[in-house]
């Protein structure tokens, strides 16, 4: 599959050619620069390191600027590594947007906005009892998960049981997702609807 | 908000012209509107409550009473079924969300309007 890394800018809309609106997803997305070519022979897998987004120098440690110059590139802030690739790429090599083509539907992946400690009916689903006006006998137990299973018999709650916890903050792709332009003059993308993240985090577009 | 939002905004959606209109002043929005393959317009027309300036989705609502049912109607301003804005009164009015006007109906629920000179005359 091939790919590039992209940032998120913000979302924006407009009307169709039948006049249907289309919410749309803007994405910086590259140049990227192929920073590392992993082979089987000396990596034990075949994949492409691409790295984008500018960082400044004083920012780098002398590590990564060694790996940096060894593609002849300025540092990079975010790397990321593709498997099967479909044309091979030499170290070096710059990949753009066009790589994307209007109409083309393509996979995203991204890291979700952070919602801290929720309970189980915003985390889960759950429906919870009644509304403001407590019904059903609640009296401040709205949200509340109800039973964690039977007595004594198992005497214990199995694992994978649905509860209260950090939600938030995951890696989400969304599949099958549409292209609806390319613009190369400023490196952006946009895709119909939503993708996961917040403004400014970095998502990883495929084909 | 960032330079590449406004950019994308500006490619998207070229700015239609529509003759400049405010809350409170009285419109009459010509809609196309598609019976099957037949096309044909639809005029509305009220005073416009509010005005929501957003790039991508600005909009602006309009309320008439239509046999005495008080009817709103929000149309997106970069609709291409507008077929073209009228701007029939300017109105004097001292805010810009005129939600006041819902719970008032009659002589109450007017608005006094704004003569405008015409200098070139």
């Amino acid at each position: 599959m091939s790919g590039i890394i992209g940032k998120k800018v913000g979302m924006t809309g407009f009307f169709g050619a039948n006049g249907k609106y289309i919410p749309c997803t803007i994405i910086e997305a590259g140049p990227c620069v192929v920073t590392q070519v992993k082979t089987k022979e000396k990596d034990g897998y075949e994949a492409l390191q691409l790295s984008f987004d500018e960082k400044k120098e004083k920012h780098t440690s002398a590590a990564m600027k060694g790996h940096f110059q060894k593609a002849s590139t300025t540092p990079k802030r975010k790397a990321v590594e593709f498997r099967h690739f479909e044309e091979s790429k030499n170290i070096g090599d710059v990949i753009t947007v066009e790589l994307f083509a209007e109409g083309d539907f393509v996979e995203i992946s991204g890291t979700s906005k952070g919602k801290g400690f929720q309970g189980v009916v915003k985390r889960h689903g759950f429906s919870g009892v009644g509304h403001a006006n407590k019904s059903h006998g609640q009296h401040d137990r709205e949200r509340a998960p109800g039973s964690l299973g039977a007595s004594s018999d198992p005497s214990r709650v199995f694992p994978g049981m649905r509860m209260a916890g950090r939600m938030g903050g995951d890696k989400v792709k969304i599949q099958n997702i549409e292209v609806v332009k390319v613009m190369p003059e400023k490196n952006i993308l946009l895709i119909k609807g939503s993708v996961a993240g917040a403004k400014g985090s970095y998502v990883v577009i495929e084909k | 908000m960032s330079l590449l939002l406004d950019y994308v905004n500006q490619q998207l959606n070229p700015t239609v012209q529509h003759p400049s209109f405010r809350a409170g002043d009285t419109v009459t929005v010509h809609y196309k509107i598609k019976e099957g393959d037949k096309e044909r317009i639809q005029q509305y027309q009220g005073i416009v409550i509010m005005r929501q300036n957003h790039p991508a989705t600005a909009s602006f609502t309009v309320r008439k009473i239509s046999n005495a049912v008080g009817v709103e109607r929000i149309f997106p301003v970069n609709s291409p079924f507008i077929e073209k804005i009228e701007v029939n009164k300017h109105g004097i009015v001292r805010r810009a969300k005129l939600f006041y006007l819902r719970e008032r109906t009659g002589k109450s629920a007017r608005i006094r309007e704004k003569i405008i000179k015409n200098t070139k005359a």
